[in-house]
């Protein structure tokens, strides 16, 4: 694989997605491609899996896969992203690796025995016929890579194929990955979380977010001579702790309390006390109910069973009614809620109005709105996108555009999912010094995560949620009511619980 | 909501058939009926749909599920017709002012309403007892249809019910931005357009991500495809289609013998 000053321009962009990159991999290296968010490592997958076509973007210097453009060697490359849901095609999960193999052209009596065997590499638990509705992120991750592996490509290409998953399902797909790979195919895995992706590759090579490639070489030497400056980037460079921001006050008084809060079959009957100037990490499998209880905790859904209360401190005269009955403008005063996924909660067409639109319907007047506007755009680094449409942000400015709209009316309690997920180191900092300061200010924050740094970072109480018991269909990412002609699902386990740590 | 999904015993004798022979019985059947206006013909090809489907293995309570949308279809085109039927003649059976309800109105009534039934329920029966993934590589080994758009169909159709719950989503992140209609119907309304406005953009982003994925696993790459899962077009499939025509006929024929018939046109 060979790369001469390669750059790429998606159609429409002003700015090149990457530029300037020279690199040659030789076969079967290994290597772990690093930069800061926008610095174009995805562009440059895409672009080795010969997934750019010409007429969708300007391309600059070359790019040759043993000596072919990558148009012409797609068949020997395969790709794995990021989104387990949007990659797999068939119903079933023997179907969906044999997907591949029907469009090469494999002939049919050899498919079933390589669907297996690719089955089995990545320790795949079930038989073929499992409907891959039915698995969890993981499973389905590595579904997908033995989708892949079943091509026998040469060269290998991951693009954060772990940033979905919680710590054990990742576990297994990086095993998976470790197991599959073999010492002819060549690997190239684009990971947030540098220490765990280390044992999978011996080489790291890190694009600089102004073009080109900024440091390259084996992963020991590229740390010791470059780690201070990479972390300094938004690289997350191993063995550097980040410093602890625990809470300097006792957790003040309750804000809300759930009362066996539960949501059958997503989440079992929960109890927890949320407290003021206290943050809380919920933690959990994937399926364990951790994003149901976000909801539920921001007033956002009808709790199926239990109680939730607020106290006179977050509610005032509305305490004696329970969140999701408040009137919206009261509810975004209160308990702000940031989303999985930021793109759902955008509405309107610019940074600046998105941040100015909960003030504005909360009642605030145009000068506090702009007062408080431009304090969050100097504070989250996003005064330079005022004018931006948020749909066109990178990843990193969009969880931070997100976060700041939930901090925009000032509630007294803020419920994250996931808030930290995919972030570079920098914007990672940020978060939790801004989660720490609110908390400090006496403000009460519940984060649901996977992400075990910035529970250690941060929280000052952890809530374990446990899957509940398998009922043959995976929960869904959110509520929604049992469809009909859904098998039943078996009755909510016995209550337990949920211990504190 | 209706669902799709199948819910058949997949052993019935029937509901085994090859899918594309499924479909095409259905047609066959259905489309002659749409040619009279008359309640015989429709009322006969029912009562011939309620008999096989137990050879189809579907429960009548699984399929009166599905159905019981098209019933408020039915008391739709009744209310309509007796309020607004421009043949008035025959019996009077009901005369309440403005409003006389004929023995013709009733009669015009009747027929549309069993017809709506008779054409309706084959393709009920039909989806009910095939799995999509099967219906896809029947339509591309029996049907010759191209794989670009059976598979692709397939793949569109796999993300459907994600659709549902991505606009709850969008509901509840409004709320917590404040953004609530109320009770105001303008309100309302603009919020539903604006929503689904956002839930197009997610879907194509989806969308797109999964025509990448499929692209880079080689779909319709131009290499000849190959098939897993080979389905089989036997005699029996061929006896199904056939049967389908030839009873639908018979109850066309019944019903001219019977003078009942309506022809549509002329």
């Amino acid at each position: 694989m060979r790369l001469r000053g390669f750059g790429w321009r998606h159609a429409g962009r002003r700015a090149w997605a990457v530029r300037g990159v020279d690199l040659r991999v030789r076969h079967g290296e290994r290597v772990l491609l690093l930069g800061p968010s926008g610095a174009g490592k995805s562009t440059l997958l895409a672009a080795l899996a010969g997934l750019l076509p010409e007429d969708s973007g300007e391309r600059e210097g070359s790019i040759e896969i043993d000596g072919r453009p990558p148009a012409q060697t797609r068949e020997r490359v395969g790709i794995v992203f990021q989104d387990p849901q949007s990659q797999l095609v068939m119903a079933r999960s023997g179907d969906d690796v044999a997907f591949g193999l029907e469009n090469q052209g494999v002939p049919a009596g050899e498919i079933w025995p390589r669907v297996d065997e690719a089955l089995h590499r990545v320790g795949f638990p079930y038989h073929r016929h499992r409907p891959t509705a039915a698995l969890s992120g993981g499973e389905q991750q590595r579904l997908a890579l033995a989708g892949v592996l079943a091509l026998r490509p040469d060269l290998l290409l991951l693009d954060e194929p772990t940033a979905n998953l919680d710590p054990a399902g990742a576990d297994l797909v990086r095993a998976a990955i470790s197991r599959a790979v073999d010492d002819d195919t060549t690997l190239i895995l684009v990971e947030h979380r540098v220490a765990d992706a280390l044992p999978l590759v011996d080489r790291v090579v890190v694009l600089d977010a102004g073009g080109g490639v900024r440091v390259d070489g084996p992963p020991d030497a590229v740390f010791t001579d470059h780690g201070d400056a990479l972390a300094a980037d938004g690289v997350w460079v191993p063995g550097r702790q980040v410093p602890a921001r625990r809470a300097g006050n006792p957790p003040g008084e309750v804000l809300l309390t759930a009362d066996r809060l539960g949501q059958p079959p997503r989440l079992a009957a929960t109890d927890l006390a949320v407290r003021a100037g206290a943050a809380l990490a919920v933690l959990g499998p994937n399926g364990a109910g951790k994003s149901t209880l976000a909801l539920l905790l921001g007033g956002l859904l009808k709790p199926g069973t239990g109680r939730l209360v607020a106290d006179a401190g977050l509610a005032g005269a509305d305490a004696r009614t329970p969140p999701h009955r408040w009137r919206a403008p009261a509810l975004a005063r209160r308990i702000g809620s940031v989303f999985q996924n930021p793109e759902h909660q955008f509405v309107t067409g610019t940074v600046f109005d998105e941040l100015a639109l909960g003030p504005r319907r909360t009642g605030a007047s145009e000068a506090a709105v702009r007062r408080r506007v431009d304090e969050l755009l100097q504070r989250l680094r996003l005064d330079r996108l005022a004018g931006a449409n948020p749909y066109t942000l990178s990843g990193g400015e969009a969880r931070r555009l997100s976060v700041a709209t939930a901090l925009a009316t000032a509630p007294r309690l803020l419920v994250c999912d996931e808030p930290t997920f995919g972030q570079d180191r920098r914007t990672w900092r940020e978060l939790v010094d801004l989660f720490a300061e609110l908390r400090d200010a006496g403000h009460a924050l519940v984060a649901v995560t996977h992400d075990a740094e910035f529970v250690a970072a941060l929280a000052d109480r952890t809530l374990t949620l446990a899957r509940p018991p398998d009922t043959g269909v995976a929960p869904p990412v959110a509520p929604t009511a049992p469809s009909v002609t859904a098998p039943s699902p078996e009755p909510p386990p016995p209550a337990t619980p949920a211990g504190y740590r | 909501m209706i669902g799709l999904e199948p819910v058949a015993r997949p052993d019935a004798p029937l509901a085994r058939r090859n899918p594309v022979a499924k479909l095409a019985a259905a047609l066959l059947f259905a489309v002659p009926l749409l040619a009279t206006l008359d309640p015989v013909a429709p009322a006969i090809a029912i009562t011939i749909e309620l008999a096989v489907l137990p050879l189809f293995g579907v429960r009548y309570r699984v399929l009166f599920r599905r159905v019981w949308p098209l019933l408020a279809a039915a008391v739709g085109v009744l209310v309509t017709l007796v309020l607004f039927a421009a043949d008035r003649s025959g019996r009077v059976l009901l005369d309440a002012g403005p409003v006389v309800v004929t023995s013709t109105v009733l009669l015009t009534a009747l027929g549309l309403v069993l017809r709506l039934f008779a054409v309706a329920l084959p393709g009920v029966i039909v989806f009910a007892t095939t799995d999509p993934t099967d219906l896809a590589d029947a339509l591309v080994q029996n049907a010759r249809a191209p794989a670009r758009f059976a598979i692709g169909a397939l793949a569109a159709f796999r993300l459907l019910p994600l659709l549902g719950q991505e606009w709850q989503m969008i509901v509840m992140a409004r709320r917590a931005r404040a953004v609530e209609a109320g009770r105001n119907p303008v309100a309302k309304l603009r919020l539903f357009v604006s929503t689904a406005f956002t839930l197009l953009v997610g879907a194509i982003r989806r969308g797109t991500r999964l025509a990448v994925a499929m692209d880079a696993r080689g779909f319709d790459a131009g290499v000849p495809r190959t098939v897993a899962r080979r389905q089989h077009f036997g005699a029996a499939d061929w006896l199904l289609v056939v049967a389908a025509t030839v009873v639908a006929s018979a109850a066309l024929g019944v019903s001219v013998a019977l003078g009942t018939f309506r022809p549509l046109v002329g």
